[in-house]
């Protein structure tokens, strides 16, 4: 290696070690750890491919996924009927279900999980800062709810509004922002009492102020991992509602309810259980690493 | 007169009754001057003070006065029972405060460039550029190496002396009128005491900010210091000039705790 390429590869390096000290922001700072943990990554990548799988795949066969087709039923997966994963009972294509599937396993367990972060942080937060009466109050009406049973409130919203899928994404929503709640209220308790809280009320901060900026950044860690293992649980917790026949309406399928008509065909066509079951354990274990590497990653003294 | 403290009593109200930690303390600052509060633990010492800042758990019921001198001519403001708006533009603008544990009084999560251009952008009202500007400044004015660039650092990445650096710093930054450290040095290394009591000597010489000391330390306060008051059980048993105090200590608490110095 020439004296001049050395001398810039060093320069790089010196470069890099700066940049690594004097970072950007707490986002580019956990990227930068995360980008670093190999398992985190690859679950982001199968993630990504999966994503992509979901949105795109569908356009890719010639099949879709509610014509049925009695002249094939119960195929196997095969390169030359153009069925790559093979058809179920009735004839239908099995690749185009599961990925069509998936749009809508993900997107339940994507959206209703924003839902319940955003409503979960911002009430256990408050809750647990201001503390005193409004807490009590504002953790016993969470008690309320949370004795209410789940399944008498979902009929009674399909009773009322109609199966669809918006109704599916409230429901859920509805009662998941509760743990949530109370994981943050508890963790928020915790922060209180902190002396760099104190500081900064010292220092002149008002109660939004010292939410926002202090309590909530501290709470990363925890709500990242919590919301890592909530997207699997909504995954789940749809396909038992569509399995109750409350969910997603035939011929529109998730995996949860393509494994439990599987389960029905398994002695006979075993790829029609197994193959929407590998897609939903790949993506529930790809969700669990990224969690696990974030949490890390968001932790300033963790290096 | 910068605060003038009027029979200030402080009672926390328990299951087993109320229980007095402070009762009828009495004392004044001078802007630019130098007060230290003695006593052991439990003297009620840190309570007065949080009295000041409104910042009582809620349990706590406070009587008497405090009158902070208005801002130029105007009236002064009565903190006892202020609401929380009007204290709110008082602390850390007007009276900003150093704690015992610099280790834990940083946010961990949140870069000392966010932690300081805040506060300076919450009090001063400047824009971000500004407030860098002026953050930096400090900082170097608390001797910190490489300023600019130690802006982007966590708090874990500073050692405790250079914390506490950092938070007189912080608590300078909008120039208050009134400074009070609370234990600001009994965390850290002794040879790094002697350096953090410089600095804020200095840097109180240079803005001519006054000083409200609180310690279990004698020796402390002896060298930094005009006045002192030593307190016991929540009571004042002694005020007055610290060389008198130190020469002719009237009260036997305070002969007790100049006999308690170790000498080497």
């Amino acid at each position: 290696m020439s004296r001049a390429t050395t001398k810039s590869v060093l320069a790089s390096r010196k470069q890099q070690a700066m940049d690594r000290a004097a970072g950007n922001s707490l986002g580019r700072d956990a990227w930068r750890r995360l980008s670093a943990n190999r398992a985190a990554m690859t679950s982001l990548g199968v993630l990504v491919f999966i994503t992509l799988a979901v949105i795109i795949g569908p356009w890719l066969t010639s099949y879709d996924y509610f014509s049925q087709d009695y002249d094939a039923i119960w195929q196997a997966p095969s390169l030359a009927t153009g069925h790559w994963f093979g058809t179920d009972q009735v004839g239908r294509d099995l690749f185009a279900r599961t990925l069509t599937g998936g749009r809508i396993s993900l997107m339940v367990g994507i959206v209703t999980t924003l839902v319940s972060l955003v409503i979960g942080v911002t009430y256990g937060a408050v809750a647990g800062f201001v503390g005193g009466k409004t807490d009590s109050l504002m953790m016993r009406a969470v008690d309320i709810l949370y004795s209410l049973p789940f399944m008498f409130f979902v009929i009674l919203l399909v009773v009322f509004f109609g199966r669809n899928l918006f109704l599916l994404f409230a429901a859920i929503g509805a009662v998941s922002w509760l743990d949530m709640a109370r994981i943050v209220r508890g963790q928020t308790l915790a922060i209180k009492s902190q002396p760099y809280i104190e500081a900064a009320r010292m220092a002149g901060a008002g109660t939004v102020r010292i939410i926002s900026r202090h309590v909530v950044p501290n709470l990363a860690g925890i709500v990242v991992v919590y919301v890592t293992l909530t997207i699997p649980q909504v995954i789940l917790f749809e396909s038992f509602l569509s399995y109750l026949g409350l969910g997603v309406q035939p011929p529109a399928t998730s995996w949860g309810a393509l494994i439990n008509d599987g389960t029905g065909e398994m002695s006979v066509a075993p790829w029609l259980v197994l193959i929407p079951s590998i897609f939903l354990a790949v993506t529930l274990f790809c969700f669990n690493f990224i969690g696990d590497g974030l949490r890390d990653a968001l932790d300033p003294k963790d290096r | 007169m910068l605060l003038r403290v009027d029979n200030l009593a402080i009672e926390f109200a328990t299951h087993s009754g109320p229980v007095s930690a402070v009762r009828d303390l009495s004392f004044t600052i001078d802007h630019g001057e130098s007060v230290g509060i003695v006593g052991e633990s439990g003297s009620g010492k840190s309570q007065s003070v949080l009295a000041l800042m409104g910042l009582l758990a809620d349990n706590a019921r406070v009587a008497g006065s405090a009158r902070l001198a208005g801002p130029g001519n105007a009236a002064p403001v009565e903190l006892i029972g202020a609401r929380a708006r009007v204290l709110r533009r008082v602390r850390g603008a007007r009276i900003a405060m150093i704690f015992q544990d610099p280790m834990t009084a940083l946010n961990p999560h949140l870069r000392i460039a966010t932690q300081m251009t805040e506060l300076v952008r919450t009090h001063l009202g400047v824009s971000k550029r500004e407030a860098t500007e002026r953050a930096v400044a400090m900082l170097e004015a608390v001797r910190i190496p490489q300023a600019a660039r130690r802006m982007r650092a966590y708090p874990h990445q500073f050692s405790g002396g250079m914390r506490q650096r950092v938070m007189i710093a912080m608590a300078l930054a909008c120039e208050p009128e009134l400074l009070i450290a609370d234990e600001p040095t009994t965390a850290l290394d002794v040879t790094v005491q002697d350096e953090i009591l410089e600095t804020i000597a200095e840097l109180r010489a240079a803005t001519n900010t006054a000083l409200l000391l609180i310690t279990h330390d004698l020796g402390v306060v002896a060298g930094q210091c005009a006045r002192t008051i030593v307190m016991q059980h929540g009571q004042v048993v002694e005020q007055g000039a610290t060389e008198r105090i130190f020469e002719q200590p009237a009260a036997t608490y305070t002969q007790d705790l100049l006999a308690a110095i170790p000498r080497l």
